[in-house]
């Protein structure tokens, strides 16, 4: 239960940010085609990266983005392109996530009369079953957002047996730590902690139970060059598409 | 044939109180032009659809009290945040909410265009969204043993959805009636699965824009466009994404998202720039 921090390269300029990215372009590499919803301007900067890093694979769709958008088919292209599992990973969030790594991007109690209302669940309840390997993305990693379970299910972690479904969630990865999904137990083990943070921490802001393995490592620091192409050229292309984003980060 | 209003106001006359109306997502063409033109109609009881999702334009209608029903994936002001008026309306219990999913909307739309009587998708099995939709159905793949899948093979058939008015903003029409929507082709099944289509454009071109391919391939034809308005900067304060379009008003969006966080700064907003007309750009 010690926290075994990295002896290699790392980049002293690195961003808690640029270790968030550069963790999830880890989980993209090697693939062949990665999307980017709305408001991601991280997972879209860990697309950019594998990308980058690995001599233009995977290839980077981006809602809403005028360069990295190669749909010519209209709002449901995305989904038709998912259905038939030309879509290898994908990123989805949600208010409230469950050890089951079900999702809610509804509302908080009676969905009626609810405490708190969202935006709603998007394209969910279609892209976690049909994407192999869905990476959830939650900045706020507190008991009230990573929950023993869901007050509604935008979209279900795990399906009962006959339903179609080849996709499903991969990972989690917080402001915190970074989690891996095994969905033969159904839940989520802790995979690394980001730096500055411990696996005590992680317990007592955790709503939900998880597995602990004794010896958790530290998420990796980037080395210079990929924090000097996050903070680069990549930054240059997230300013186009989330000019507030890029300019709170990397005063762009 | 379609018909050529004047303005706005004219354009907001047809669509009827109680219509259900179909909008285009904000990295689309919004006609936010006409949707101030309803608001000052004083429209009632409208039943909107996300498709799939919307923002600023349905939260304006929302919160003039134009609207009864929201059928959508989602609500948001993307960047500026939640969309203040529907966030407020739902958690007073004042909306009719028919959450949904992108995907069901889409296949809802296109079994309307094909005068199918439904469509079936993947996905939803298990989710409180289908849950709370009654309207939809789980039925059996028949296809399922010859399709090599072991089992009943669930599928979600979605009845068509079929809107009584799409509203979108294109860039441009020629004075046949012809649409130029380019690579925004959820407004060409919008077009196609709705009774009518009250639209406004950027700009009337001469010419006829399927006599050339290159426009033709992107152009909706007249027979699906009921009437239509030219507009200039029709989807202001949003974009009208593309090479030949411009530029959302940033600052605009953002004192929206803030001012309309109470009844208050909402009724502020719309007395500054919705119900006094000449304080729009786009009638100016």
């Amino acid at each position: 239960m010690t926290v075994e921090t990295q002896t290699g390269d790392k980049s002293q300029d690195a961003l808690p940010e640029d270790i968030l990215i550069s963790a999830i372009a880890e989980m993209l590499e090697g693939l062949g085609h990665v999307a980017i919803g709305a408001s991601s301007p991280i997972p879209m900067a860990a697309a950019l990266l594998a990308n980058a890093r690995t001599g233009g694979r995977p290839q980077v769709s981006v809602l809403g983005s005028q360069d990295h958008n190669f749909f010519t088919d209209g709002a449901k292209e995305l989904f038709d392109c998912a259905g038939q599992g030309r879509i290898d990973a994908f990123f989805l969030g949600g208010a409230q996530i469950d050890g089951q790594a079900n999702i809610n991007l509804v509302s908080i109690g009676d969905p009626d009369r609810p405490k708190a209302r969202f935006p709603g669940s998007f394209g969910s309840a279609h892209m976690y079953y049909v994407v192999p390997r869905v990476i959830l993305f939650r900045l706020e990693h507190t008991p009230r957002t990573l929950v023993e379970r869901v007050d509604y299910i935008s979209a279900p972690g795990l399906s009962e047996p006959g339903v179609f479904r080849p996709g499903g969630p991969y990972a989690l990865i917080t402001d915190r730590c970074l989690f891996h999904f095994d969905k033969g137990q159904g839940r989520f083990r802790l995979v690394s902690v980001h730096p500055g943070h411990t696996v005590e921490e992680i317990r007592e802001q955790t709503g939900f139970a998880y597995e602990e393995p004794d010896h958790v490592p530290e998420t990796a620091v980037p080395d210079r060059e990929t924090v000097a192409l996050l903070q680069g050229p990549i930054a240059d292309q997230l300013a186009k598409l989330y000019p507030d984003f890029a300019t709170r980060v990397y005063g762009r | 044939m379609t018909v050529f209003e004047k303005n706005v106001a004219a354009l907001a006359a047809r669509i009827p109180d109680g219509a259900k109306i179909a909008l285009p997502p904000d990295y689309s063409y919004c006609a936010n032009a006409l949707v101030r033109a309803l608001v000052r109609r004083r429209a009632k009881g409208l039943h909107l659809v996300g498709v799939p999702a919307f923002g600023y334009q349905g939260d304006l209608l929302i919160g003039a009290g134009c609207v009864d029903t929201v059928e959508t994936a989602a609500v948001t002001m993307g960047e500026y945040g939640l969309a203040p008026r529907f966030t407020a309306a739902v958690k007073a219990g004042e909306l009719r909410l028919l959450d949904a999913t992108c995907p069901a909307i889409h296949a809802g739309l296109q079994a309307a265009e094909r005068g199918a009587p439904f469509s079936v998708m993947r996905g939803l099995i298990g989710s409180d969204i289908l849950a709370r939709r009654p309207d939809w159905r789980v039925i059996d793949n028949p296809f399922a043993a010859q399709q090599g899948i072991e089992g009943r093979d669930p599928v979600v058939a979605i009845p068509a959805l079929k809107p009584d008015v799409t509203v979108f903003h294109a860039p441009k029409a020629d004075r046949f009636g012809n649409v130029f929507i380019g690579v925004r082709r959820e407004c060409m099944v919008m077009a196609h699965a709705a009774s009518q289509a009250v639209i406004t454009v950027e700009r009337i071109v001469d010419g006829n824009l399927l006599d050339d391919v290159e426009t033709a391939a992107g152009t909706i034809p007249s027979l699906y466009i009921t009437a239509l308005a030219e507009v200039a900067r029709g989807a202001w304060p949003q974009a009208l994404p593309g090479n030949q379009g411009y530029a959302a008003d940033a600052v605009h969006l953002r004192d929206y998202a803030r001012q309309a966080k109470s009844a208050e700064g909402f009724q502020a907003y719309l007395d500054a720039h919705v119900l006094e007309p000449l304080a729009e750009p786009a009638l100016s």
